[in-house]
């Protein structure tokens, strides 16, 4: 059971070939057995889950209409909005906090039937890439559990890749989806931005994050993201494509599709067996009929310092709600506002969240907005217009998805930089906007590597097609981690 | 002694009080009167998650206030997050406009003693209005600030002046202009308490800005501004020098009071919005909003005048407010002489509800009551001065004219036979101020006011003059001849 | 032009942004974030004359609602994550 693919729970659900709660109650028995390991999730809502799963068996029973997630388990990452459901964003600041409303994404899910099992671990308001950074300690990687699951939805990815949930959502402001997703070996998607609602998100960086699908097959993947993709009237910033997202059309052909490589993100700090991996894979691809030709796109490499400036920037404005009056922490300190306020702040956020307000509130201040704010912006036209020509030119752009394989929990929270470069092969589809998604392509001394696939606007499509052409050859999701 | 020269701006905070909806949501934006913490939602209150999105709406609105104001009205227009923690933001930043707003280089036309000025508007845009704070005795002293957000996302239109207003009298006619505008603009009504507020700068002689925060009301902009020029001019006599600062206008005590500041300017690191996305004001949609702006108040005077053929000068009194205007034109339609009808009501009626403290629509006089009096006057039922005196009753009573008329026995007195016994019992009793007539013609009029008050004013002073004049001219032969 | 990241700066920017850190992160904070800073400088390399900042990538524009009113939250729902109220008002700190 553990191992079926979403699309076919769900058919088997809507057909009552198995009930709803006999699903759950497994996946969850799962998490009984592993997450103790894992620790993928960060708040478990069974009793709701259950109920739904009832309520869902006795459609079944009246032959009523079932959604397309019919009884599927999903688990949702802690900064995305349930109505009623404690969300933390993996913070101290916002402990107890629940909001009134749902999220988009989520009532899109709960109208498919879809049920949400729980809250997954992350880095404090997705900021890290590799969750250690978290209120509730290190999420472990379910491959290797002295190392990290890649951040900063690595509790979503982490719960998939152990068989604990087959369907997740993660959000992805610089890669937060498609690095776990390359770490632990499943598919992640980074969803062209404005394509999925904002709406419920908890913000860090507005004009860089997307909520998106992880899952262990591309198919799942797509599934998800055909059911929370389109226009919301709630979020400004998104639209509905020229031709809406249609399953059907992801297939797997790649024959006579044209792939770019860029020699930028195959940089320095790449290791080279993960080049290797990567490279096989579009060999592969080549057989299968594509072209690849390597190029060169220049502005890449101010891309992962522009990231950090706008993501910063934005951030710490969009963290300065938090201030213990409305809703979550609030210090016992004595004297006027600002002084409470001041502690509360102090108290309630980690280290890594400290550093990234200030960095971001220097970088917006006077006398340096110019410099930093301003130029960064002015660099994300130039990352943009090189991709959207790059794309004129080529249907996908791939390369690896992280640049090293996971690294051991402990060994790079200490430098926050080194940290940062982390995510240099993720960041500049963030800033272009563009979709991208992790496929598995292969492992190095039993650690996963993943590949990215990025393109053009709103075809999510094409790029899962290619994906799911390496999914196809490779058959990695038949390999499964043993959580010891 | 030379005046030093004062240069005041002014910072004007209007709502835009014709919105159902707030700026950014879909609450209410009719906060006034209601239970605390009733008209919030997520986006509001600054919940996790939450998203804007802006009000069509409220963007005609701000285009058509930059239009009356004789801006240039942007093509893109692109709102900028305005960073600062304050108790009364639910997001601790406020959703204004920085670069790009609604409109910028406007001008606004003063009436100054017989002078046409000009005022030149530097910029018009749009913003959100924060959350209420309420406290338990003075902020001073409040233990804990209560926060009611209901407030909070309503829909704010800013107004920045260069520094051409010359006198705290000349600001004060500046928001009584603008006030004006906005109510024909359909777009405000001024009558709601906390509407309008506004921030002031102020520098005499080339000196220091001083700014002048928490004005809430064209009445206190004028008290608060002589005052802070005072403290300023006698600052200079003793020497001093005036070092550039913000001070709270505290209208219980009537000063103004140095406020807690860091000696650098607020940083308040504005950047655009990123929830939200540019609007593009294409020409097409400011003519179709230009081809929709009603008439404004210059207009109207000139339209008055020449409609109703009244000086210009009382025209320009009516159209300082658009209540009073809307009042005066309806009463001319139901009266026979609109000429007199504008004086009355620019002359007297103003006059009157001065001295009660009474704004038009709050007292009990309607355009009917007002035309009937006219009518009246012009009939000969009553005379002028009755009139005047029943404005000031029907003001705060309501009653009809003519009603009052009957039950006062206000009539005019018609009957040259009790204007006669008038006559002479005045010149019975005033002997001195008989005399003193004959010797002074003036002193005649003396003698009219007291014919007026025994005949209770029902009695024409033309008439009563006349008569007066002759009897004396008479006196004076017969005691001549004598 | 050369800014070094000082502590006084640091500690302003704290200020700034309401987080009152204590000595010993002021000074770890000073220094890794000096470190990023340097890097970031990269940025100054990059050949932007007559480009536009990218206020959106999707350069969307005119997204708006109509004025009228919608679902509003009850006030329980309003109030019930505020750790201190009183009566009606969520309740804040003093202002002085």
């Amino acid at each position: 059971m553990l191992r079926l693919r979403a699309v076919e729970l769900a058919r088997m659900v809507r057909e009552g070939e198995v009930k709803a709660e006999e699903v759950i109650e497994a996946f969850y028995e799962r998490v009984a057995k592993v997450d103790g390991k894992v620790r993928a999730f960060v708040r478990l809502i069974k009793e709701r889950a259950l109920e739904e799963a009832r309520r869902i068996d006795q459609t079944v029973a009246k032959r009523g209409r079932l959604g397309k997630l019919a009884g599927v388990p999903i688990a949702i990452k802690d900064n995305i909005c349930i109505k009623g459901v404690e969300v933390t964003c993996a913070s101290k600041i916002l402990a107890g906090y629940r909001p009134p409303y749902d999220a988009t994404v989520v009532a899109r899910i709960k109208a498919e039937d879809g049920i949400i099992m729980g809250l997954t671990n992350m880095d404090e308001f997705a900021m890290g890439s590799s969750t250690e950074n978290s209120a509730y300690g290190p999420t472990r990687n379910p491959w290797s559990l002295d190392r990290v699951p890649g951040g900063s939805s690595g509790g979503s990815a982490a719960a998939v890749a152990a068989r604990m949930a087959p369907l997740a959502l993660g959000s992805d402001t610089g890669g937060s989806i498609r690095c776990p997703a390359a770490f632990c070996s499943i598919v992640g998607l980074k969803p062209t931005y404005g394509h999925v609602s904002r709406y419920g998100l908890i913000a860090y960086a507005c004009s860089l994050e997307q909520i998106g699908p992880m899952a262990r097959t591309v198919e799942d993947c797509a599934l998800l993201l055909s059911i929370i993709a389109g226009r919301d009237p709630k979020d400004s910033t998104t639209a509905n494509p020229p031709r809406p997202f249609n399953l059907s059309e992801v297939k797997g052909e790649v024959k006579g599709v044209r792939i770019a490589v860029p020699k930028e993100l195959f940089g320095e700090g790449t290791e080279p067996r993960v080049a290797e991996e990567v490279w096989k894979a579009i060999h592969l691809l080549e057989e299968l009929g594509a072209k690849y030709e390597e190029v060169s796109m220049p502005s890449l490499k101010y891309a992962l310092a522009a990231y950090y400036v706008i993501a910063m920037s934005e951030a710490s404005s969009n963290l300065a709600r938090y201030d213990g009056v409305r809703y979550g922490f609030r210090a016992n300190a004595e004297g006027d506002w600002s002084k409470v306020y001041s502690k509360t702040r102090e108290e309630g956020f980690g280290p890594e969240v400290k550093r990234r307000i200030i960095l971001g509130t220097f970088a917006l201040s006077a006398g340096y907005y110019g410099r930093y704010y301003l130029k960064a912006l002015k660099v994300r036209s130039l990352i943009r217009n090189e991709y959207l020509s790059m794309l004129k030119k080529f249907d996908v752009i791939i390369s690896p998805t992280m640049p090293t394989p996971p690294f051991e929990i402990g060994e790079k929270v200490e430098d926050p930089l080194s940290m940062y470069m982390m995510d240099v092969d993720t960041v500049p589809v963030n800033l272009a906007g563009v979709p991208a998604v992790s496929v598995p392509c292969g492992f190095i001394d039993g650690l996963p590597v993943g590949l990215q696939v990025a393109g053009r606007f709103f075809e999510e499509a094409a790029i899962l097609n290619v994906a799911l052409a390496i999914e196809t050859e490779l058959k990695l999701y038949s390999k499964e981690p043993e959580v010891a | 002694m030379e005046e030093p020269e004062v240069k005041i701006g002014l910072e004007v905070h209007c709502q835009v009080t014709s919105l159902k909806t707030k700026l950014f949501c879909s609450c209410p934006a009719d906060y006034r009167g209601k239970q605390p913490n009733t008209h919030v939602c997520p986006t509001c209150l600054g919940l996790p998650g939450s998203l804007p999105v802006v009000n069509k709406k409220a963007v005609e609105e701000a285009v058509k206030v930059a239009l009356a104001l004789n801006c240039q009205v942007a093509n893109r227009i692109v709102f900028y997050r305005k960073n600062y923690f304050y108790p009364d933001l639910p997001k601790n930043f406020q959703i204004s406009q920085y670069d790009y707003p609604v409109g910028v280089n406007g001008k606004v036309y003063l009436d100054v003693g017989g002078r046409k000025k000009e005022i030149r508007i530097r910029r018009v845009h749009l913003e959100e209005d924060p959350g209420k704070l309420v406290y338990k005795g003075s902020i001073t002293e409040s233990p804990y600030t209560l926060v009611d957000y209901n407030r909070a996302g309503v829909a704010l239109i800013e107004i920045v002046t260069e520094p051409d207003l010359s006198s705290p009298k000349e600001a004060r006619l500046f928001l009584q202009r603008l006030r004006s505008i906005l109510e024909h603009l359909g777009v405000f009504d001024g009558s709601l308490e906390g509407a309008m507020r506004c921030d002031s700068n102020i520098s005499v002689a080339g000196g220091a800005r001083i700014e002048v925060k928490n004005i809430s009301s064209f009445k206190e902009v004028e008290r608060a501004l002589t005052f802070e020029l005072l403290r300023q001019r006698n600052l200079m006599k003793m020497g001093r020098k005036i070092e550039r600062e913000t001070r709270h206008w505290d209208e219980v005590r009537g000063v103004t009071v140095t406020l807690r500041v860091k000696e650098e300017e607020m940083d308040y690191r504005y950047f655009p919005e990123p929830d939200l996305v540019p609007i593009e004001l294409t020409p097409e949609f400011i003519d179709a909003v230009k081809r929709t702006l009603p008439e404004l108040p210059d207009a109207r005077k000139d339209r008055l005048t020449r409609q109703y053929g009244i000086a210009e000068a009382e025209a320009a009194v009516l159209v300082s407010s658009k209540p009073l205007a809307d009042f005066f034109e309806e009463a001319a339609s139901m009266c026979k002489d609109p000429v007199k009808a504008a004086k009355f009501v620019v002359h007297t009626l103003l006059g009157v509800l001065n001295y009660y403290g009474l704004d038009l629509p709050e007292s009990k006089i309607t355009p009917s009551h007002l035309a009937e009096l006219v009518n009246m006057v012009e009939e000969g039922v009553v005379t002028e001065k009755t009139a005047k005196y029943m404005l000031r009753d029907i003001v705060v009573s309501g009653r009809s004219p003519r009603r009052m008329v009957d039950e006062e026995g206000l009539q005019k007195i018609a009957d040259s036979a009790v204007l006669e016994e008038a006559v002479e019992r005045v010149l019975e009793e005033e002997k001195e101020d008989v005399e003193a007539a004959m010797k002074d013609e003036k002193v005649i009029h003396h003698l009219v006011g007291h014919v007026l008050k025994l005949t209770k004013m029902r009695t024409d002073p033309k008439m009563v003059y006349e008569m007066l004049k002759e009897r004396i001219e008479r006196l004076k032969t017969s005691y001549a001849s004598a | 032009m050369e800014e070094k990241l000082t502590e006084e700066l640091v500690k302003h920017l704290a200020w700034l942004a309401r987080l009152e850190l204590d000595e010993a992160e002021v000074k770890s904070f000073t220094e890794q974030l000096s470190k990023v800073l340097d890097y970031f400088k990269i940025l100054d390399e990059a050949e932007t004359e007559g480009i536009e900042p990218a206020f959106n990538v999707l350069e969307l524009s005119n997204v708006m609602r109509e004025d009228e009113p919608g679902p509003t939250l009850s006030p329980e729902e309003a109030l019930a994550n505020a750790p201190l109220k009183e009566g009606e008002y969520i309740e804040a700190p003093r202002m002085v």
